[in-house]
């Protein structure tokens, strides 16, 4: 229940950074809020040659909103998002309060959440919701992975072993849209066994927008487009939210575990997107009303 | 053998400056313990689940099993041995002590420090959310009820 051996390397420049992981590759790791690396060091899950700490490295812990992007640098804490959040993206906010617990989101970074790619993870579905992405940094330059191309497969990214993320991008929802963030997990803090992101946006009462994410319910977040292209459109009544539900639980491919078979998550993803979409609808303004 | 990567650590432990050699892979938990001999940290499942070995890093409270010990470099930390003041119990301390919120008292220390930085917070908190607060510290004897009994005597 000890890390193996490790060199550490705690660089001061996202240059720095950036030259070790280029210079170690594979053999090394990248240390953020170590919420997740940690567990998997102590456990010998994961055996790095090298552990790359980034947090020393200067004004990656700033969170910046403009034209209507929210930059949130790699080393924000999850509970300095969540704080910051609260008044202003209230959907990040709630998602954030059902990562881990205080302790842990006062470590845990929202960079590394989305990065680590636990398929049971809220960053990663909010991420996917809100038209993120992240930006990646290696010595060939930067890159922005949109979230749809970043998740492929549990705890499996499409970054590089020789890029940092430096910065997650969220567009937060329109004025006025809905919003509702829905799990079932065991105990308050645990990963969900499957949740459920809802966004909606009317304009005289008819849908203008919707994002639905579920994760929990198959090896990476998905977004249900099915679900989306029944509402959007539409007036919202009980029987469009329910069919809307139906689509949204079809097609997916949940994992079965010691902790829940696929058929129960399968069932859940559907009750908890009814759920969120009733939500999200009745927390909606429109104008027109 | 291996050389064994070792680093010189500087950091301020319940106010008393402290400066080691450290194995780069010891995490603090085993750095407060083994190394300053402050074993009121308690250490469990290590791997950030049990919330046993939660100390208060720059006033917030942290595991301390998923800290490198170097990682604490330049930082203020707080263990259960710096919460009474001399001889006189912390108010949290004395209503686990009037509520029996302790039995084997081994998550005692990480909820202790838990619940002094929640209290700082949110000074008024309801009942649930207390218990939503130490919702990441197990304890296997109480069964919670007079843990969230003291901590709501100290918030009334």
């Amino acid at each position: 229940m000890k890390p193996a051996s490790f060199e550490y390397v705690d660089p001061r420049s996202i240059d720095e950074a950036v030259e070790q992981l280029a210079r170690h590759g594979e053999e090394a790791k990248v240390l953020a809020g170590g919420q997740s690396l940690m567990p998997m060091l102590n456990l010998r899950l994961a055996r790095p040659a090298v552990i790359v700490d980034v947090n020393r490295v200067p004004t990656l812990d700033r969170i910046t909103e403009e034209n209507g992007t929210l930059r949130v640098g790699a080393l924000v804490r999850q509970r300095a998002l969540e704080r910051w959040s609260v008044a202003r993206v209230p959907v990040l906010a709630a998602g954030l309060r059902l990562v881990g617990h205080t302790a842990i989101r006062n470590r845990g970074t929202v960079a590394g959440s989305v990065v680590h790619a636990d398929p049971a993870a809220e960053l990663p579905a909010l991420l996917l919701c809100l038209d993120g992405s992240a930006v990646a940094r290696s010595r060939a330059g930067e890159r922005e992975i949109a979230a749809e191309a970043l998740f492929q497969g549990p705890l499996m990214t499409t970054l590089r072993p020789d890029e940092l993320v430096v910065e997650t991008r969220w567009a937060p929802p329109p004025p006025g849209t809905g919003w509702s963030v829905q799990e079932v997990a065991r105990r308050h803090g645990d990963f969900a066994l499957v949740g459920v992101v809802a966004l909606i946006t009317r304009i005289h009462g008819v849908i203008q927008r919707a994002r639905i994410g579920l994760f929990g319910a198959g090896p990476v977040p998905v977004r249900a487009a099915a679900a989306e292209r029944v509402l959007v459109g539409q007036t919202p009544t009980p029987a469009l939210v329910e069919q809307a539900a139906e689509a949204a639980g079809e097609n997916l491919e949940p994992l079965s575990d010691l902790h829940a078979p696929a058929a129960y998550r399968a069932r859940v993803a559907r009750t908890l997107s009814g759920r969120a979409l009733g939500e999200a609808l009745t927390r909606a303004a429109d104008d027109a009303r | 053998m291996s050389l064994e990567p070792v680093r010189t650590v500087r950091v301020r432990v319940n106010g008393v400056e402290q400066e080691r050699p450290v194995e780069v892979r010891k995490n603090l938990a085993d750095f407060l313990r083994d190394d300053l001999d402050l074993t009121g940290t308690h250490v469990g499942c290590e791997h950030g689940v049990c919330g046993a070995c939660t100390v208060l890093l720059d006033g917030e409270p942290v595991r301390s099993c998923l800290l490198l010990a170097v990682q604490a470099e330049g930082a203020s930390v707080t263990t259960i041995e710096g919460l009474a003041d001399e001889e006189r119990l912390h108010p949290l301390q004395q209503a686990f002590w009037d509520h029996h919120g302790l039995q084997c008292g081994f998550c005692t220390p990480g909820i202790l420090l838990t619940a002094k930085a929640f209290l700082e917070e949110n000074p008024r908190p309801s009942e649930a959310e207390i218990r939503e607060a130490i919702s990441g510290n197990l304890c296997r004897c109480t069964g919670y009820h007079f843990i969230v009994e003291a901590i709501l005597a100290v918030a009334r």
